[in-house]
């Protein structure tokens, strides 16, 4: 790995404290779905994706298709971080005006690839290009990120039998198994499971990881890539809210921001968390 | 009397030897032109490719050509990725389903995303015939024309239906366009001029009480009508208006000016299709009396394509009567 794990903690940390200013400045948005998904998003950016901040369109950039579009305050702030625009613009987040709109936009920010909200989609489109790029022999990846509500989606299936009959190696697409969705958890709602049969029984490579843990991110992902046969799925099992004590795991909190109290609750405890993560590897 | 500047077809009004070709045929010939000319041009069908034409397309690109299955959804979504990683994508399907089923993957991937799929609605309006009012669709102008970035064709014949097919592959637009299913009148030739965007007059009296404006195949009945109300010493201009959106203003408003009165021709719902944006346009332009033919909010049914337009009052006799009502309520 580029960095140490200590590094790539320090990042999401600092990732997660951004989300909750951004949400707090903004004063709607989603809070558990970004935060669960910062360590991802982290060693994404830090450690895996090739991709030039300065360069966003970049011929042979790996693609990253966000198809959960509302979890995109912990894409920006990864972004932010990562260097494509200054960390300051992240408190504009759903402003008028603002590149950040409440769901990203393709056309109002370069590098987020494409704009996505509803639900379902996503998969769809990086099998898209993930078909047309490998038509042109090109050697870049398209990863995807979809949540697991969205598996409700029939759209998202059709993506699935579209990359398993077609053999889109070039394609990971990694599931935010956080097991909440706006009406409740995802097995009282539309249970999911068994989800990797599902998609074993659609010809995908199927794998699991604690996606928190980035070395097991980062393993899984270039296990990926040695996989030629098929299309990998990488269920990442996290934690919504992940970093905040009082949101962590509870549904409640996929939809709303924090108010000024609980934003002061949660940057207190990410502080804490960030000086643990230091003494940890001293 | 027919316009010669638009070299039309000598046999348009020779009805058994006018030839008779479905728009569809016209959209499957453009997209192996189209192909030809750009590699990046790509077809994607969902279950549909025989009866779209894509066929033509999938013998001379196999490569080229993706099979999603029955699938409108994966299509739409499909085609968004392809072109946003720099393909041009078309895709086939009947309009009931593309984009009567996957609309909002439209609007969000294709639209508000500004990538250039072409979406090919095939098999619209009453004239599917025996298939009934499932596969009939009357909506899709209303549908496609309410969103932004989008760009709206309804090609009057399969010459048309060719050279807009050739057109919008190097328009760098998301672009919807509206096919048909039987064989329809060839009115057009390969000289006749035809620019996306662009309305051109097909029939001209000298000195023109009503106007009248149609698009797609359609348009052969309200040229009959213009015969027809000549004889009756009734002068129109007839108007051909394959483009909705950007919808040809200038030639509209002028029109009006010229005419006073208006009637509108298209086999669509009349709530929302090409009789709803001549109206919004003339109505902050150049306010006229306006007439609409077209399905009165209602859905088809089973039966004969010509006994299906004569039911739902699309047939030249009833093209004659609106524009005899329109006169009536012109204030001189």
């Amino acid at each position: 790995m580029k960095l140490s794990t200590e590094d790539l903690e320090k990042i999401a940390n600092d990732i997660r404290r951004d989300i909750i200013k951004m949400l707090l400045a903004a004063g709607s948005g989603h809070s558990a779905g970004p935060l669960g998904m910062a360590d991802i998003f982290t060693a994404l950016y830090f450690e895996i994706m090739n991709y030039d901040p300065k360069d966003p369109y970049w011929d042979e950039r790996d693609r990253l298709i966000l198809s959960n579009g509302h979890i995109c305050p912990v894409r920006y702030a990864t972004m932010a971080h990562a260097g494509f625009f200054p960390i300051s613009e992240l408190k504009t987040l759903r402003k008028l005006g603002t590149r950040l709109q409440g769901h990203p936009e393709r056309l109002k920010l370069p590098g987020v690839e494409t704009t996505s909200g509803p639900l379902g989609s996503g998969l769809a489109q990086a099998s898209g290009y993930a078909y047309a790029s490998r038509m042109d022999q090109k050697r870049f990846r398209v990863f995807c990120i979809c949540s697991d509500g969205e598996h409700d989606e029939g759209n998202h299936w059709e993506a699935v039998n579209f990359a398993g009959k077609n053999n889109l190696s070039n394609l990971t697409l990694i599931v935010d198994r956080n097991n909440i969705q706006i009406d409740g958890y995802t097995e009282d709602v539309m249970p999911l499971e068994p989800l990797e049969d599902k998609y074993k029984a659609f010809n995908w490579h199927v794998l699991h990881i604690d996606g928190h843990n980035f070395e097991e991110i980062v393993n899984a992902v270039n296990h990926a890539r040695a996989v030629y046969e098929n299309p990998t799925v990488i269920i990442a099992h996290t934690i919504p809210g992940k970093g905040v004590d009082f949101m962590e795991n509870k549904f409640e909190w996929h939809g709303k921001p924090p108010n000024e109290n609980e934003a002061k609750i949660a940057l207190d405890e990410l502080r804490t968390l960030s000086g643990k993560i230091k003494s940890e590897h001293q | 009397m027919i316009n010669p500047k638009l070299k039309l077809s000598e046999k348009i009004f020779k009805k058994k030897s006018v030839d008779m070709v479905p728009t569809r045929q016209g959209y499957g010939e453009g997209l192996v032109e189209a192909g030809e000319i750009d590699e990046k041009v790509v077809v994607l069908c969902a279950d549909l490719t025989d009866s779209t034409k894509s066929n033509l397309f999938k013998e001379k690109f196999p490569q080229r050509f993706v099979e999603v299955g029955v699938a409108e959804q994966a299509l739409a979504t499909l085609a968004a990725g392809m072109a946003n990683y720099g393909k041009i994508p078309f895709i086939s399907s009947y309009a009931a389903f593309s984009p009567g089923r996957n609309w909002e993957q439209i609007r969000t991937t294709i639209a508000l995303n500004d990538v250039p799929v072409k979406i090919a609605g095939a098999h619209t309006g009453v004239s599917v015939g025996p298939d009934g009012a499932t596969h009939q669709m009357l909506e899709d102008i209303a549908l496609m024309r309410a969103m932004p970035n989008m760009i709206v064709v309804v090609p009057s014949d399969a010459l048309e239906a060719r050279k807009a097919t050739v057109e919008i592959a190097a328009n760098g637009k998301p672009t919807y366009i509206r096919l048909t299913r039987e064989k329809t009148p060839v009115m057009t030739t390969d000289k006749s001029p035809f620019k996306i965007g662009k309305a051109e007059i097909f029939w001209e009296s000298k000195d023109p009480q009503v106007a009248i404006i149609a698009c797609g195949p359609l348009l052969y009945e309200a040229l009959l009508a213009a015969k027809e109300l000549d004889k009756k010493g009734i002068e129109t201009l007839v108007i051909n208006s394959p483009t909705i959106k950007p919808l040809d203003e200038q030639a509209i408003v002028r029109a009006a000016r010229t005419c006073g009165a208006v009637v509108t021709v298209e086999e669509h719902q009349i709530t929302g299709g090409l009789g709803g944006a001549v109206a919004e346009t003339l109505s902050r332009n150049f306010p006229v009396p306006q007439e609409f033919v077209g399905m009165p909010d209602h859905f088809g049914e089973s039966g004969e394509p010509d006994e299906l337009l004569e039911k739902y009052g699309m047939k030249a006799a009833n093209i004659v009567d609106a524009a005899k009502s329109v006169l009536k309520r012109k204030t001189n």
